[in-house]
Protein backbone atom coordinates (compact mmCIF):
# COMPACT_ATOMS: atom_id res chain seq x y z
CA UNK A 1 0.00 0.00 0.00
CA UNK A 2 3.07 2.56 0.95
CA UNK A 3 4.49 1.50 -3.05
CA UNK A 4 0.70 2.55 -4.42
CA UNK A 5 0.96 6.22 -2.20
CA UNK A 6 4.62 7.01 -3.01
CA UNK A 7 3.32 6.15 -6.49
CA UNK A 8 0.34 8.31 -6.47
CA UNK A 9 1.94 11.10 -5.02
CA UNK A 10 4.48 11.18 -7.69
CA UNK A 11 1.84 11.20 -10.33
CA UNK A 12 -0.25 13.99 -8.94
CA UNK A 13 3.08 15.85 -8.72
CA UNK A 14 4.02 15.62 -12.21
CA UNK A 15 0.76 15.82 -13.50
CA UNK A 16 0.60 19.27 -11.53
CA UNK A 17 4.36 20.14 -12.80
CA UNK A 18 2.72 19.16 -15.99
CA UNK A 19 0.25 22.45 -15.91
CA UNK A 20 2.45 24.76 -13.70
CA UNK A 21 5.53 25.00 -15.98
CA UNK A 22 5.84 27.41 -18.51
CA UNK A 23 8.35 25.53 -21.18
CA UNK A 24 6.15 23.81 -23.41
CA UNK A 25 8.74 21.32 -23.82
CA UNK A 26 9.14 21.18 -20.10
CA UNK A 27 5.69 20.31 -19.86
CA UNK A 28 5.55 17.61 -22.12
CA UNK A 29 8.32 15.61 -20.74
CA UNK A 30 6.71 16.18 -17.16
CA UNK A 31 3.60 14.87 -18.41
CA UNK A 32 5.54 11.73 -19.74
CA UNK A 33 6.89 11.62 -16.23
CA UNK A 34 3.32 11.06 -15.23
CA UNK A 35 2.62 8.51 -17.93
CA UNK A 36 5.23 6.31 -16.32
CA UNK A 37 3.99 6.52 -13.39
CA UNK A 38 0.50 5.15 -14.41
CA UNK A 39 2.08 2.21 -16.02
CA UNK A 40 3.31 1.35 -12.08
CA UNK A 41 0.12 1.91 -11.19
CA UNK A 42 -1.15 -0.63 -13.80
CA UNK A 43 1.51 -3.05 -12.48
CA UNK A 44 0.24 -2.59 -9.29
CA UNK A 45 -3.44 -3.78 -10.33
CA UNK A 46 -1.70 -6.61 -11.82
CA UNK A 47 -2.75 -5.46 -15.35
CA UNK A 48 0.53 -5.95 -17.13
CA UNK A 49 -1.13 -5.68 -21.01
CA UNK A 50 -2.90 -2.43 -19.70
CA UNK A 51 0.55 -1.45 -18.44
CA UNK A 52 2.78 -1.92 -21.12
CA UNK A 53 0.29 -0.74 -23.73
CA UNK A 54 0.19 2.58 -21.97
CA UNK A 55 3.65 2.80 -21.68
CA UNK A 56 3.89 1.86 -25.77
CA UNK A 57 0.90 4.00 -27.07
CA UNK A 58 1.17 6.84 -24.56
CA UNK A 59 4.99 7.22 -23.37
CA UNK A 60 5.97 5.35 -26.96
CA UNK A 61 4.06 7.51 -29.62
CA UNK A 62 1.51 10.03 -28.44
CA UNK A 63 3.75 12.17 -26.73
CA UNK A 64 6.73 11.84 -29.59
CA UNK A 65 4.32 13.28 -31.30
CA UNK A 66 3.46 16.22 -29.18
CA UNK A 67 6.76 16.71 -28.87
CA UNK A 68 7.33 16.27 -32.12
CA UNK A 69 5.19 18.77 -33.02
CA UNK A 70 5.98 21.29 -30.04
CA UNK A 71 9.99 21.12 -30.98
CA UNK A 72 8.73 21.90 -34.56
CA UNK A 73 7.12 24.54 -33.67
CA UNK A 74 9.82 25.88 -30.63
CA UNK A 75 7.08 27.68 -28.86
CA UNK A 76 8.02 29.64 -25.88
CA UNK A 77 6.77 32.33 -23.86
CA UNK A 78 7.80 35.10 -26.10
CA UNK A 79 5.77 33.71 -28.75
CA UNK A 80 2.61 32.74 -26.99
CA UNK A 81 -0.74 34.69 -28.08
CA UNK A 82 -1.75 36.66 -25.38
CA UNK A 83 -5.46 35.03 -24.54
CA UNK A 84 -8.25 37.68 -24.02
CA UNK A 85 -9.66 37.93 -20.16
CA UNK A 86 -12.85 35.95 -22.18
CA UNK A 87 -11.39 32.90 -23.10
CA UNK A 88 -10.14 32.55 -19.67
CA UNK A 89 -13.04 33.19 -17.87
CA UNK A 90 -14.93 30.81 -20.02
CA UNK A 91 -12.46 28.21 -19.50
CA UNK A 92 -12.33 28.39 -15.21
CA UNK A 93 -15.75 27.78 -15.80
CA UNK A 94 -15.30 24.98 -17.80
CA UNK A 95 -12.97 23.33 -15.67
CA UNK A 96 -15.35 23.67 -12.56
CA UNK A 97 -18.14 22.58 -14.32
CA UNK A 98 -15.73 19.13 -15.00
CA UNK A 99 -15.14 19.28 -11.43
CA UNK A 100 -18.83 19.76 -10.43
CA UNK A 101 -19.36 16.51 -12.51
CA UNK A 102 -16.74 14.58 -11.25
CA UNK A 103 -17.27 15.37 -7.72
CA UNK A 104 -21.20 14.11 -8.75
CA UNK A 105 -19.92 11.10 -9.59
CA UNK A 106 -17.60 10.02 -7.44
CA UNK A 107 -19.88 10.70 -4.50
CA UNK A 108 -22.47 8.55 -5.07
CA UNK A 109 -19.86 5.48 -6.53
CA UNK A 110 -19.75 2.62 -4.53
CA UNK A 111 -16.72 0.26 -4.85
CA UNK A 112 -17.19 -3.23 -5.41
CA UNK A 113 -14.52 -5.57 -3.74
CA UNK A 114 -15.92 -8.90 -5.42
CA UNK A 115 -15.32 -7.38 -8.65
CA UNK A 116 -12.19 -6.47 -8.03
CA UNK A 117 -11.09 -9.86 -6.37
CA UNK A 118 -13.03 -12.05 -8.97
CA UNK A 119 -10.52 -12.88 -11.31
CA UNK A 120 -6.84 -10.91 -10.26
CA UNK A 121 -5.44 -12.07 -13.11
CA UNK A 122 -7.80 -10.43 -15.95
CA UNK A 123 -5.29 -8.06 -16.53
CA UNK A 124 -2.86 -10.89 -18.23
CA UNK A 125 -3.08 -10.72 -22.10
CA UNK A 126 -4.69 -13.96 -22.84
CA UNK A 127 -7.71 -13.72 -20.31
CA UNK A 128 -8.14 -10.18 -21.26
CA UNK A 129 -8.38 -10.85 -25.19
CA UNK A 130 -10.77 -13.85 -23.95
CA UNK A 131 -13.05 -11.16 -22.34
CA UNK A 132 -12.95 -8.59 -25.16
CA UNK A 133 -13.76 -11.01 -27.79
CA UNK A 134 -16.15 -12.70 -26.15
CA UNK A 135 -18.44 -10.64 -24.15
CA UNK A 136 -17.49 -7.29 -25.33
CA UNK A 137 -16.81 -7.95 -28.95
CA UNK A 138 -19.61 -4.94 -30.05
CA UNK A 139 -18.18 -2.59 -28.11
CA UNK A 140 -14.71 -3.75 -29.11
CA UNK A 141 -15.67 -3.35 -32.83
CA UNK A 142 -17.60 -1.07 -32.33
CA UNK A 143 -14.58 1.28 -30.81
CA UNK A 144 -12.06 -0.51 -33.34
CA UNK A 145 -14.28 1.76 -36.06
CA UNK A 146 -14.32 5.34 -34.51
CA UNK A 147 -10.26 4.58 -34.52
CA UNK A 148 -11.09 4.00 -38.20
CA UNK A 149 -13.31 6.70 -39.18
CA UNK A 150 -10.80 9.07 -36.79
CA UNK A 151 -7.95 8.06 -39.32
CA UNK A 152 -9.76 8.22 -42.65
CA UNK A 153 -10.62 11.78 -41.15
CA UNK A 154 -6.74 12.65 -40.82
CA UNK A 155 -6.02 11.58 -43.99
CA UNK A 156 -8.70 13.70 -45.86
CA UNK A 157 -8.15 16.43 -43.87
CA UNK A 158 -4.01 16.23 -44.99
CA UNK A 159 -4.50 15.27 -48.39
CA UNK A 160 -4.40 18.25 -50.80
CA UNK A 161 -7.56 18.70 -52.79
CA UNK A 162 -7.16 17.96 -56.62
CA UNK A 163 -8.40 21.05 -58.68
CA UNK A 164 -11.13 20.10 -61.26
CA UNK A 165 -9.70 20.60 -64.65
CA UNK B 1 13.76 -15.40 -1.52
CA UNK B 2 17.26 -13.75 -0.92
CA UNK B 3 19.27 -16.41 -2.67
CA UNK B 4 17.33 -16.03 -5.67
CA UNK B 5 17.60 -11.90 -5.42
CA UNK B 6 21.25 -12.85 -5.33
CA UNK B 7 20.56 -14.86 -8.44
CA UNK B 8 19.18 -12.49 -10.26
CA UNK B 9 21.75 -9.38 -9.60
CA UNK B 10 24.41 -11.86 -10.51
CA UNK B 11 22.79 -12.51 -13.74
CA UNK B 12 21.89 -8.92 -14.52
CA UNK B 13 25.74 -7.85 -13.46
CA UNK B 14 26.72 -10.35 -15.80
CA UNK B 15 24.38 -9.53 -18.97
CA UNK B 16 25.56 -5.83 -18.42
CA UNK B 17 28.68 -6.29 -18.09
CA UNK B 18 28.28 -8.59 -21.43
CA UNK B 19 26.44 -6.08 -23.30
CA UNK B 20 28.57 -3.14 -22.45
CA UNK B 21 32.11 -5.42 -23.58
CA UNK B 22 30.40 -6.03 -26.61
CA UNK B 23 29.32 -2.53 -27.46
CA UNK B 24 32.80 -1.56 -27.24
CA UNK B 25 34.61 -4.21 -29.13
CA UNK B 26 31.46 -3.48 -31.83
CA UNK B 27 33.62 -0.17 -32.00
CA UNK B 28 36.61 -2.36 -32.94
CA UNK B 29 35.11 -4.74 -35.06
CA UNK B 30 33.20 -1.92 -36.81
CA UNK B 31 36.39 -0.55 -37.86
CA UNK B 32 38.23 -4.14 -38.24
CA UNK B 33 35.16 -5.13 -40.72
CA UNK B 34 35.41 -1.27 -42.88
CA UNK B 35 38.92 -1.91 -43.43
CA UNK B 36 38.35 -5.46 -45.27
CA UNK B 37 35.66 -4.47 -47.22
CA UNK B 38 38.13 -1.51 -48.56
CA UNK B 39 40.96 -3.73 -48.36
CA UNK B 40 43.19 -1.91 -45.98
CA UNK B 41 44.18 -3.05 -42.21
CA UNK B 42 42.11 -1.40 -39.65
CA UNK B 43 43.43 -0.07 -36.42
CA UNK B 44 46.03 -2.30 -35.70
CA UNK B 45 48.45 -0.22 -33.39
CA UNK B 46 47.32 -0.64 -29.96
CA UNK B 47 47.44 -4.23 -28.74
CA UNK B 48 47.94 -7.63 -30.84
CA UNK B 49 45.73 -6.40 -34.07
CA UNK B 50 45.02 -3.64 -32.06
CA UNK B 51 42.77 -5.25 -29.44
CA UNK B 52 43.44 -2.50 -26.97
CA UNK B 53 41.66 0.26 -29.53
CA UNK B 54 38.32 0.60 -27.49
CA UNK B 55 40.23 1.14 -24.20
CA UNK B 56 42.17 3.65 -25.79
CA UNK B 57 39.11 5.18 -27.18
CA UNK B 58 37.29 5.16 -23.62
CA UNK B 59 39.96 6.81 -22.00
CA UNK B 60 40.24 9.64 -24.73
CA UNK B 61 36.52 9.99 -24.27
CA UNK B 62 36.98 10.65 -20.62
CA UNK B 63 39.61 12.87 -20.46
CA UNK B 64 38.55 15.09 -23.24
CA UNK B 65 36.77 18.22 -22.52
CA UNK B 66 33.55 18.61 -21.49
CA UNK B 67 31.76 21.32 -23.27
CA UNK B 68 27.87 22.23 -22.92
CA UNK B 69 27.12 25.23 -24.84
CA UNK B 70 26.20 28.59 -23.64
CA UNK B 71 22.54 28.53 -24.99
CA UNK B 72 21.89 24.68 -24.29
CA UNK B 73 19.73 23.90 -21.54
CA UNK B 74 21.78 22.34 -19.31
CA UNK B 75 19.95 19.78 -17.24
CA UNK B 76 18.22 18.47 -20.76
CA UNK B 77 21.52 18.23 -22.46
CA UNK B 78 22.36 16.00 -19.69
CA UNK B 79 19.32 14.10 -19.59
CA UNK B 80 19.86 13.01 -23.25
CA UNK B 81 22.65 10.92 -23.65
CA UNK B 82 21.79 9.34 -20.05
CA UNK B 83 18.59 8.77 -21.15
CA UNK B 84 19.56 6.88 -24.49
CA UNK B 85 22.08 4.69 -22.32
CA UNK B 86 19.91 3.61 -19.77
CA UNK B 87 17.04 2.52 -22.19
CA UNK B 88 19.42 0.90 -24.83
CA UNK B 89 20.81 -1.32 -21.45
CA UNK B 90 17.25 -2.16 -19.72
CA UNK B 91 15.84 -3.57 -23.05
CA UNK B 92 18.13 -6.73 -22.87
CA UNK B 93 16.31 -7.88 -19.83
CA UNK B 94 13.47 -10.29 -20.91
CA UNK B 95 15.88 -11.55 -23.57
CA UNK B 96 15.98 -15.62 -22.71
CA UNK B 97 20.18 -16.29 -22.96
CA UNK B 98 19.82 -20.14 -22.44
CA UNK B 99 18.33 -23.11 -20.66
CA UNK B 100 18.85 -23.58 -17.26
CA UNK B 101 21.87 -24.24 -15.18
CA UNK B 102 21.90 -26.82 -12.04
CA UNK B 103 24.72 -25.25 -9.99
CA UNK B 104 25.12 -27.20 -6.67
CA UNK B 105 21.79 -29.02 -6.93
CA UNK B 106 19.98 -25.11 -7.55
CA UNK B 107 18.32 -24.72 -10.64
CA UNK B 108 19.36 -21.02 -12.37
CA UNK B 109 17.49 -20.07 -15.36
CA UNK B 110 19.64 -17.88 -17.71
CA UNK B 111 16.84 -15.20 -18.03
CA UNK B 112 16.73 -11.98 -16.07
CA UNK B 113 12.73 -12.00 -16.08
CA UNK B 114 10.63 -13.99 -17.73
CA UNK B 115 7.23 -11.52 -17.79
CA UNK B 116 4.41 -12.74 -19.70
CA UNK B 117 4.68 -9.56 -21.96
CA UNK B 118 8.43 -10.05 -23.03
CA UNK B 119 7.54 -8.84 -26.58
CA UNK B 120 5.86 -5.91 -25.67
CA UNK B 121 7.93 -5.01 -23.05
CA UNK B 122 11.18 -4.75 -25.55
CA UNK B 123 8.23 -2.88 -28.17
CA UNK B 124 8.24 -0.41 -24.96
CA UNK B 125 11.73 0.23 -24.37
CA UNK B 126 12.50 0.37 -27.76
CA UNK B 127 10.22 3.13 -28.15
CA UNK B 128 11.13 4.77 -25.30
CA UNK B 129 15.09 5.28 -27.01
CA UNK B 130 14.01 8.24 -29.02
CA UNK B 131 13.39 9.89 -26.32
CA UNK B 132 17.63 10.42 -25.49
CA UNK B 133 18.35 11.33 -28.85
CA UNK B 134 15.11 13.94 -29.13
CA UNK B 135 15.85 15.37 -25.54
CA UNK B 136 19.63 15.75 -26.30
CA UNK B 137 18.96 17.30 -29.63
CA UNK B 138 16.68 19.77 -28.79
CA UNK B 139 18.25 20.81 -25.36
CA UNK B 140 21.82 21.49 -27.89
CA UNK B 141 19.76 24.61 -29.29
CA UNK B 142 21.29 23.85 -32.12
CA UNK B 143 19.49 23.81 -36.00
CA UNK B 144 21.58 21.10 -37.05
CA UNK B 145 20.57 18.81 -33.73
CA UNK B 146 17.11 19.56 -33.84
CA UNK B 147 16.92 18.82 -37.31
CA UNK B 148 18.53 15.28 -36.24
CA UNK B 149 16.33 14.78 -33.47
CA UNK B 150 12.84 15.73 -35.48
CA UNK B 151 14.04 12.99 -37.98
CA UNK B 152 14.91 10.71 -35.44
CA UNK B 153 11.26 11.02 -33.91
CA UNK B 154 9.53 10.48 -37.45
CA UNK B 155 11.47 7.79 -38.51
CA UNK B 156 11.19 5.82 -35.16
CA UNK B 157 7.65 6.00 -35.29
CA UNK B 158 7.09 5.47 -38.82
CA UNK B 159 9.31 1.91 -38.53
CA UNK B 160 7.42 1.08 -35.01
CA UNK B 161 4.28 0.40 -36.73
CA UNK B 162 5.81 -1.59 -39.49
CA UNK B 163 7.88 -3.74 -36.39
CA UNK B 164 4.72 -3.70 -34.33
CA UNK B 165 2.78 -5.41 -37.31
CA UNK B 166 5.49 -7.59 -37.65
CA UNK B 167 5.78 -9.20 -34.49
CA UNK B 168 1.94 -9.85 -34.94
CA UNK B 169 2.56 -11.89 -37.22
CA UNK B 170 4.77 -13.32 -35.52
CA UNK B 171 2.47 -13.95 -32.37
CA UNK B 172 -0.12 -15.21 -33.97
CA UNK B 173 2.58 -18.07 -35.11
CA UNK B 174 3.65 -18.99 -31.53
CA UNK B 175 0.90 -17.60 -29.24
CA UNK B 176 2.91 -16.40 -26.70
CA UNK B 177 4.21 -12.92 -25.55
CA UNK B 178 6.87 -14.70 -23.58
CA UNK B 179 10.24 -14.27 -24.98
CA UNK B 180 11.26 -17.47 -23.15
CA UNK B 181 8.31 -19.63 -24.20
CA UNK B 182 8.94 -18.28 -27.67
CA UNK B 183 12.48 -19.64 -28.16
CA UNK B 184 11.81 -22.89 -26.16
CA UNK B 185 9.49 -23.74 -29.02
CA UNK B 186 12.04 -23.61 -31.53
CA UNK B 187 14.12 -26.59 -30.51
CA UNK B 188 16.14 -28.31 -32.87
CA UNK B 189 16.16 -26.61 -36.58
CA UNK B 190 13.25 -27.42 -38.08
CA UNK B 191 10.81 -25.00 -35.38
CA UNK B 192 12.56 -22.15 -36.09
CA UNK B 193 10.18 -18.86 -36.95
CA UNK B 194 12.24 -18.00 -39.84
CA UNK B 195 10.76 -20.97 -41.61
CA UNK B 196 7.34 -20.16 -41.20
CA UNK B 197 7.68 -16.16 -41.57
CA UNK B 198 9.93 -15.07 -43.92
CA UNK B 199 8.30 -12.26 -44.65
CA UNK B 200 8.00 -11.24 -41.44
CA UNK B 201 11.62 -11.23 -40.53
CA UNK B 202 12.56 -9.46 -43.52
CA UNK B 203 10.46 -6.34 -42.48
CA UNK B 204 11.45 -6.87 -38.57
CA UNK B 205 15.10 -6.49 -39.52
CA UNK B 206 14.63 -3.82 -42.10
CA UNK B 207 12.75 -1.70 -38.99
CA UNK B 208 15.55 -2.56 -36.53
CA UNK B 209 17.86 -1.03 -38.88
CA UNK B 210 15.73 1.95 -38.91
CA UNK B 211 14.87 1.62 -35.18
CA UNK B 212 19.30 1.65 -34.29
CA UNK B 213 19.73 4.56 -36.72
CA UNK B 214 22.01 1.99 -38.89
CA UNK B 215 23.23 2.67 -42.33
CA UNK B 216 21.24 3.04 -44.36
CA UNK B 217 18.79 4.76 -42.27
CA UNK B 218 20.78 6.93 -40.33
CA UNK B 219 19.47 10.63 -41.07
CA UNK B 220 19.22 12.14 -38.01
CA UNK B 221 23.39 11.48 -37.78
CA UNK B 222 23.45 12.86 -41.59
CA UNK B 223 26.61 14.24 -41.50
CA UNK B 224 26.82 15.14 -45.12
CA UNK B 225 23.47 17.21 -44.50
CA UNK B 226 23.46 18.08 -40.73
CA UNK B 227 27.05 18.76 -39.29
CA UNK B 228 26.83 15.91 -36.77
CA UNK B 229 22.93 15.38 -36.68
CA UNK B 230 21.10 15.22 -32.87
CA UNK B 231 25.09 15.18 -31.43
CA UNK B 232 26.83 17.65 -33.21
CA UNK B 233 27.22 19.46 -29.74
CA UNK B 234 28.01 16.77 -28.01
CA UNK B 235 31.77 16.42 -26.56
CA UNK B 236 33.71 13.88 -24.65
CA UNK B 237 31.70 11.00 -22.88
CA UNK B 238 28.63 12.52 -23.28
CA UNK B 239 29.43 11.43 -27.01
CA UNK B 240 30.60 8.64 -25.72
CA UNK B 241 27.43 7.19 -24.31
CA UNK B 242 25.52 7.79 -27.54
CA UNK B 243 27.72 6.07 -29.94
CA UNK B 244 27.76 3.36 -26.87
CA UNK B 245 24.03 3.11 -27.01
CA UNK B 246 23.86 2.91 -30.98
CA UNK B 247 26.34 -0.42 -30.35
CA UNK B 248 24.00 -1.83 -27.39
CA UNK B 249 20.84 -1.36 -29.65
CA UNK B 250 22.98 -3.14 -32.39
CA UNK B 251 23.88 -5.91 -29.78
CA UNK B 252 20.30 -5.84 -28.74
CA UNK B 253 18.36 -6.54 -31.87
CA UNK B 254 20.39 -8.93 -32.66
CA UNK B 255 19.91 -10.96 -29.71
CA UNK B 256 16.09 -10.37 -30.94
CA UNK B 257 16.53 -11.28 -33.94
CA UNK B 258 18.06 -13.91 -33.41
CA UNK B 259 16.29 -14.95 -29.87
CA UNK B 260 12.85 -14.33 -32.00
CA UNK B 261 13.12 -15.69 -35.21
CA UNK B 262 16.48 -17.86 -35.37
CA UNK B 263 15.80 -20.18 -32.56
CA UNK B 264 18.01 -18.34 -29.45
CA UNK B 265 20.05 -20.52 -27.74
CA UNK B 266 18.54 -23.93 -29.88
CA UNK B 267 20.64 -25.82 -32.43
CA UNK B 268 20.47 -28.70 -34.56
CA UNK B 269 20.75 -32.26 -32.88
CA UNK B 270 21.07 -30.46 -29.52
CA UNK B 271 18.81 -33.48 -27.73
CA UNK B 272 20.48 -36.55 -30.16
CA UNK B 273 24.30 -36.31 -28.83
CA UNK B 274 23.12 -37.19 -25.33
CA UNK B 275 24.86 -34.22 -24.02
CA UNK B 276 23.74 -33.63 -20.45
CA UNK B 277 21.94 -30.61 -19.33
CA UNK B 278 24.14 -28.22 -18.25
CA UNK B 279 25.79 -28.96 -21.58
CA UNK B 280 23.24 -28.49 -23.53
CA UNK B 281 22.56 -25.35 -21.39
CA UNK B 282 26.45 -23.69 -21.96
CA UNK B 283 26.46 -25.07 -25.85
CA UNK B 284 23.22 -23.29 -26.33
CA UNK B 285 24.70 -20.03 -25.07
CA UNK B 286 28.12 -19.82 -27.35
CA UNK B 287 25.44 -20.70 -30.13
CA UNK B 288 23.30 -17.77 -29.21
CA UNK B 289 26.31 -15.52 -29.33
CA UNK B 290 27.30 -16.82 -32.47
CA UNK B 291 24.57 -15.73 -34.14
CA UNK B 292 24.03 -12.39 -32.43
CA UNK B 293 28.00 -12.15 -33.94
CA UNK B 294 26.39 -13.21 -37.26
CA UNK B 295 23.82 -10.50 -37.09
CA UNK B 296 26.41 -7.73 -35.62
CA UNK B 297 28.54 -8.60 -38.89
CA UNK B 298 25.24 -8.43 -40.58
CA UNK B 299 24.36 -4.95 -39.74
CA UNK B 300 28.64 -3.85 -40.42
CA UNK B 301 28.42 -5.95 -44.02
CA UNK B 302 25.07 -3.39 -44.82
CA UNK B 303 26.82 0.19 -43.32
CA UNK B 304 29.69 -0.57 -45.92
CA UNK B 305 28.14 -1.32 -48.64
CA UNK B 306 24.53 0.57 -48.79
CA UNK B 307 24.35 4.59 -49.61
CA UNK B 308 21.99 6.07 -47.12
CA UNK B 309 18.49 6.88 -48.34
CA UNK B 310 16.95 10.03 -49.19
CA UNK B 311 14.60 11.22 -46.54
CA UNK B 312 11.11 10.98 -48.54
CA UNK B 313 12.65 7.44 -49.83
CA UNK B 314 13.11 6.44 -46.06
CA UNK B 315 9.29 7.42 -45.53
CA UNK B 316 8.02 5.92 -48.95
CA UNK B 317 9.61 2.87 -47.56
CA UNK B 318 8.29 2.62 -44.17
CA UNK B 319 4.96 3.83 -44.65
CA UNK B 320 4.26 2.79 -48.67
CA UNK B 321 6.07 -0.32 -48.18
CA UNK B 322 6.52 -2.20 -44.99
CA UNK B 323 3.13 -1.36 -43.90
CA UNK B 324 1.17 -2.81 -46.15
CA UNK B 325 3.51 -5.58 -46.92
CA UNK B 326 3.36 -6.33 -43.09
CA UNK B 327 -0.75 -6.30 -42.83
CA UNK B 328 -0.63 -8.44 -46.04
CA UNK B 329 1.35 -11.31 -44.31
CA UNK B 330 -0.85 -11.11 -41.05
CA UNK B 331 -3.36 -11.76 -43.69
CA UNK B 332 -1.59 -14.33 -45.31
CA UNK B 333 -0.63 -16.32 -41.77
CA UNK B 334 -4.31 -16.02 -40.39
CA UNK B 335 -5.34 -17.59 -44.08
CA UNK B 336 -2.41 -20.52 -43.61
CA UNK B 337 -3.38 -21.26 -39.56
CA UNK B 338 -7.22 -21.53 -40.32
CA UNK B 339 -6.23 -23.88 -43.72
CA UNK B 340 -3.47 -25.91 -41.38
CA UNK B 341 -6.33 -25.99 -38.01
CA UNK B 342 -8.89 -27.30 -40.80
CA UNK B 343 -7.30 -29.82 -43.32
CA UNK B 344 -4.24 -31.06 -41.16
Amino acid sequence: MSIFYFVAFLAIFFALMTIFTKNPVHSVLYLVITFFTLTIHYILLNAQFLAVVNFIVYMGAIMVLFLFVLMLLNLNEDTEPMKSNLVKIIGAIAGMCLIATFLGAFRVIQPTNELVAGNADIGLVKNLGKVLFNEFLLPFEISSILLLTAMVGAVLLAKKEVRKA
Amino acid sequence: MEAFILEKLILVAIVFTISLVIAMYSTLAERKVAGFMQDRYGPNRAGIGGILQPLCDGGKFFFKEEIIPAGAHKVLFVVGPTLAIITACISSAVIPWGQTLTIGGREVVLQVADINVGVLYIFGVVALGVYGIMIGGWASNNKFSLMGAIRAASQSISYEIGMGLSIIALLMVTGTLSMGEIVAQQSGFVNWNIWVQPLGFLIFMTCAFAECNRVPFDLPECETELVGGYHTEYSSMKLGLYMFSEYINMFVSSALMAALYFGGYNFPFMYELGLSQNWITIIGVLVFFLKIFGFIFFFMWIRWTLPRFRYDQLMNLGWKMLIPLAIANIVLTGVITIIKDTYF
